[in-house]
């Protein structure tokens, strides 16, 4: 990176930006939709990861599981059973849509936070097609299940008569407003984390506050892996509960 | 890698690579295919599979549970027919042992009666034979006495009345 720069003449490097730069992975050049970048290597990796733990874990289908395989179920029930919990007994059918959108994320975030790796939920741009995703499924299976009376989920008729319009307003901003949060949500917190991390690491270069600076990096390391895994959870409750809506509206 | 840095400002505008919208094709077109490959992996092999895997787990494990459930009855049973078993047999020992003590004591007391009247038999005959004896021995002793009693009378020169020296003996053999 351009390190040696602006070193000499601060002594202090920030670029914590830096890391999230789409680039090619052969070459340079500018980046067409097609162009193999480092976003298409760690959604790869993200991939061989799923299928090895999914695919290749369970291959023995073994009733006495092996440890891969007894992972591979723990997040299976895990995930099963959110989706039954929240969404109701015939969510269920969404459960492999809900479980690839919950292992996308998951390892995503996790591989994102080996050294030197590119973080793919870090950028808007994936989280934005994530959540807008789900809010298309949703608002289209929502009016083609139930028709206008999906419409009932923004007409709170346990409100009085004279406060529903002024709640339809609101319950109406709050719908278009979810696909925004539900982004944000998870790209900030992640982008964030990563940031933080890569500032810390610019302090490292003075001696004097570089311990700690490293130990600051592994306390916010630490804070990121509980945030990972609790940003992917909160993700996919969150689709989990927007599904409900679409099944099941009303109040 | 600092070109890159340069057109990411660039086109970024305040220097976030999130906001280089020049990126975003590529980056949707890629989650997408990788969402795709993620979704056909888990919906055609890996869900099925693993749901397989549990439901057969759970419907082993559900055996087994009846299976066991079935061999605690047998189990329960057998203590049951078991615990039958010895109380009968412990009755059952119980009559065997008063019988035989029943008829011990029925052969004793027939033989302690028999011998009781034996004895007494052998008893009273003896009773008698010492009697005989007995009054054999004072009849005897008396004409001794008698005799003697004469012999010395006569010896001091005296005459011996019959009469008196036997009322002496008589007397004495009293004392």
């Amino acid at each position: 990176m351009a390190t040696e720069e602006h070193g000499a003449e601060t002594g202090l490097v920030f670029h914590p930006l830096d890391q999230f730069i789409v680039k090619p992975l052969f070459g340079e050049g500018p980046i067409h939709w097609y162009t193999p970048t480092n976003v298409t290597l760690w959604m790869a990796i993200a991939v061989l990861c799923i299928t090895l733990l999914f695919v290749v874990g369970s291959r023995g289908r073994a009733i006495i599981p092996t440890r891969v395989q007894s992972i591979g179920e723990l997040i299976y029930g895990f995930t099963y059973k959110m989706v039954e919990d929240v969404a109701g007994h015939d969510g269920v059918k969404f459960f492999p849509y809900i479980m690839t959108l919950f292992m996308f994320i998951l390892f995503s975030n996790y591989l994102g936070l080996i050294p030197g790796s590119f973080a793919t939920t870090s950028h808007i741009a994936v989280t934005a097609i994530l959540a807008l995703a789900v809010f298309l499924t949703v608002t289209i299976l929502g009016f083609v299940l139930n028709g206008s009376k999906f419409l009932g989920l923004f007409w709170v008729s346990s409100a009085p008569l004279a406060l529903r319009p002024i709640l339809a307003i609101i319950e109406l901003i709050s719908y278009f407003v979810r696909p925004v949060s539900h982004s944000i949500r998870l790209g900030g917190n992640i982008m964030a984390g990563h940031a933080v991390m890569k500032v810390f690491a610019g302090f490292a270069a003075i001696a004097a506050i570089s311990p700690v600076s490293v130990a600051a990096i592994t306390a916010i390391y630490g804070l990121e892996i509980l945030v990972s895994g609790i940003q992917a959870y909160v993700f996919t409750i969150l689709t989990c509960v927007y599904l409900k809506d679409a099944l099941h509206p009303g109040h | 890698m600092e070109q890159t840095v340069e057109h990411g400002a660039e086109a970024g505008g305040a220097g976030m690579p999130q906001l280089d919208f020049s990126t975003f094709p590529n980056q949707i077109f890629w989650l997408i295919v990788t969402l795709v490959v993620i979704y056909f992996v888990l919906s055609r092999i890996a869900l099925p599979r693993i749901g397989a895997v549990l439901a057969e787990r759970a419907g082993t494990i559900t055996n087994d549970i009846a299976a066991a459930e079935e061999l605690k009855q047998k189990a329960v049973a057998a203590e049951a027919a078991y615990d039958k078993a010895l109380a009968e047999a412990r009755t059952e020992a119980n009559r065997i042992v008063a019988e035989a003590k029943a008829a011990m004591q029925a052969d004793l007391d027939v033989a302690l009666k028999k011998a009781d009247a034996q004895i007494a038999k052998k008893a009273a005959e003896s009773e008698k034979a010492i009697g005989e004896i007995k009054a054999g021995a004072v009849q005897s002793v008396t004409e001794v006495a008698l005799d003697t009693a004469k012999e010395i009378v006569s010896a001091f020169g005296g005459k011996a009345d019959d009469k008196a020296v036997a009322a002496a003996v008589a007397a004495r053999m009293k004392g």
